[in-house]
């Protein structure tokens, strides 16, 4: 899953970079493909290397130690809002056919079953950044038709109404689960299966999503970590946190 | 200049009122003011506006001892455990009272203190565009780009003007004037939108140390109500350069605010029953020492010399 995300953050990208598995994969990514990225955080931060010890949050210490900026939430995400800002990662409670993300609320906003912890910059880099890339666990009750609330919006109704509700690029590039890669194809860009990963079926891939999922013309098997991409997870990750 | 330092018991007591607008965290996940909640809860205040972009669990707890009546932020729980379970509590049963919940995004509530700090009646916003925020904050208005030639969407955001900012500094002068270094998320918008900014530092040092590097003054002392000489205001979230983050206090408050009366008890032990910030330390004893930053990392020198 991790090695799935790092391949999909290319050489002198600047990257939305977030926290827990997203950030070792742009570590990963520095180590192999990637060596000229750039990560940025929401809080104020802008670092080349990946910081050097584990971080709970990114405004821990190790994260503005040997940063490459500090600074403010408007300064790093007006870089976003300015459209500097190649691809984000998000993860999220609920994603839907159409790769709108749910943090905020099951159920009615007024009277909800749950209220989750809300957006953060998750609507601001679903909108802005130049690509979007979700990951989270595959499982039925997460991959669902209709997300109940949009708190960062995908291709939102399908086809042409991310265009029509402003958004003029960006969108869903590629949702990374712990078992596929799902990516927006033809018309309606809706989700496709666009690539299992290893030891893992189409048939349980179906049944543990919640939409008719269907496949991409060109769907393959996700090529399996190469020794270089695993021997960067070990040097990223040391403690084996994420793996 | 005036003078502004006093305790915050004081400070508290003297800025705040019931119904405030209230700034409890602007950096995101450092430097909340935690010693400030806990005062805000000592003292029984009532229906607060929880102004956080992200606050950890500070706006959990203030929500839990019934002391919010509105929430404006963009994500409110746990960071180390999850969910808040007072929030969810508030927003799915209205218990220990309801709360309205004012949605946004963080880039949003950041251009709205932007526009309530440098007198903008409001901010056209293309990034939370799609997001349903617009729809659940009766605030946030849809409109169009009145200088596009085409039909061009936009989310008209009204500037956010809170009463009092809180702000956790790593050092300050008797007269406010504050050193801030690190990530510092929304403090300069949010102190600059709010009408009075207090001000929580880790040191209090001579003006000399501060006046040494104006570049770093994040919050000059004109525009500050009073300065409090609290160290580690901001346990358990971190403070750069002087406090790690305390993620065994974070996993043990999720554990042990599961239902009302867990809260309670907790609440009772770590702020209720303590008098004041210094008893909070004292009891945190060891546990406080071992987050204690020895490194150093220094900064190169920066010659401010006129000729």
């Amino acid at each position: 899953m991790i090695i799935a995300a790092a391949r999909e953050i290319k050489d002198s990208e600047r990257i939305f970079v977030g926290m827990r598995l997203p950030i070792t994969a742009y570590g990963v990514a520095r180590l192999t493909h990637a060596p000229n990225a750039v990560g940025l955080f929401e809080s104020g931060v802008a670092r080349y290397e990946p910081a050097d010890g584990m971080l709970y949050t990114m405004c821990d210490g190790p994260n503005q130690l040997d940063a490459a900026w500090t600074t403010g939430l408007i300064q790093v995400m007006g870089l976003l809002s300015g459209g500097r800002v190649h691809a984000g990662f998000i993860g999220g409670a609920e994603i839907d056919r159409f790769g709108n993300i749910n943090t905020s609320y099951i159920g009615d906003t007024d009277n909800p079953t749950v209220k989750l912890p809300g957006s953060g910059g998750a609507p601001d880099i679903a909108a802005m950044a130049g690509r979007l890339i979700a990951i989270m666990n595959h499982q039925k009750r997460r991959l669902v038709e209709r997300v109940s609330y949009i708190t960062s919006p995908g291709f939102i109704d399908g086809g042409d109404s991310r265009k029509k509700a402003g958004l003029e690029g960006g969108g869903p590039a590629a949702v990374i689960t712990d078992r596929a890669i799902l990516r927006p194809h033809g018309p309606e860009n809706a989700l496709h299966l666009s690539s299992i990963h290893p030891g893992h079926t189409l048939e349980e891939i179906k049944e543990n999503t919640g939409w008719d999922l269907r496949s991409a013309p060109d769907l393959s098997e996700t090529p399996a970590p190469s020794k270089v991409e695993m021997d960067a997870l070990h040097q990223i990750d040391k403690d084996g946190f994420w793996r | 200049m005036t003078e502004k330092l006093m305790p915050i018991k004081e400070a508290v007591a003297s800025f705040v009122s019931d119904g405030d607008g209230v700034v409890l965290g602007a950096a995101l996940e450092n430097a909340i003011p935690f010693a400030a909640t806990h005062e805000l809860i000592r003292q029984g205040f009532r229906n607060l506006n929880a102004i956080a972009p992200i606050s950890d669990i500070s706006t959990d707890m203030l929500i839990g001892a019934g002391c919010v009546a509105e929430v404006t932020g963009a994500w409110v729980g746990n960071v180390s455990g999850g969910l808040g379970h007072n929030y969810r509590r508030a927003a799915e049963t209205g218990l220990p009272n309801p709360i309205k919940i004012n949605d946004y995004s963080n880039f949003s509530i950041g251009m709205a203190f932007f526009a309530g700090a440098y007198g903008l009646p409001y901010v056209p916003l293309k990034s939370i565009l799609g997001s349903d925020i617009i729809k659940s904050n009766p605030k946030i208005i849809l409109s169009e780009n009145p200088f596009s030639e085409t039909k061009e969407p936009v989310a008209l955001v009204p500037a956010l003007k809170p009463d009092v900012a809180f702000l956790v500094v790593q050092r300050a002068d008797r007269f406010g004037n504050s050193h801030i270094w690190g990530s510092t998320g929304l403090t300069q918008e949010a102190s600059i939108a709010a009408e009075k900014i207090i001000v929580l530092a880790d040191e209090i040092v001579e003006p000399e140390v501060i006046a040494s590097d104006p570049s770093r003054v994040l919050i000059p002392g004109f525009g500050v109500n009073a300065v409090c000489h609290v160290p580690a205001a901001s346990h358990p979230a971190p403070l750069i350069g002087r406090w790690k983050r305390d993620n065994e206090f974070l996993h043990q408050y999720h554990k042990e605010t599961r239902e009302p009366a867990d809260f309670n008890r907790w609440c009772d032990e770590w702020v209720r029953d303590l008098p004041d910030h210094d008893a909070y330390r004292t009891k945190l004893g060891g546990q406080l020492e071992d987050l204690r930053i020895r490194g150093e990392a220094l900064s190169a020198p920066a010659n401010y010399a006129a000729e």
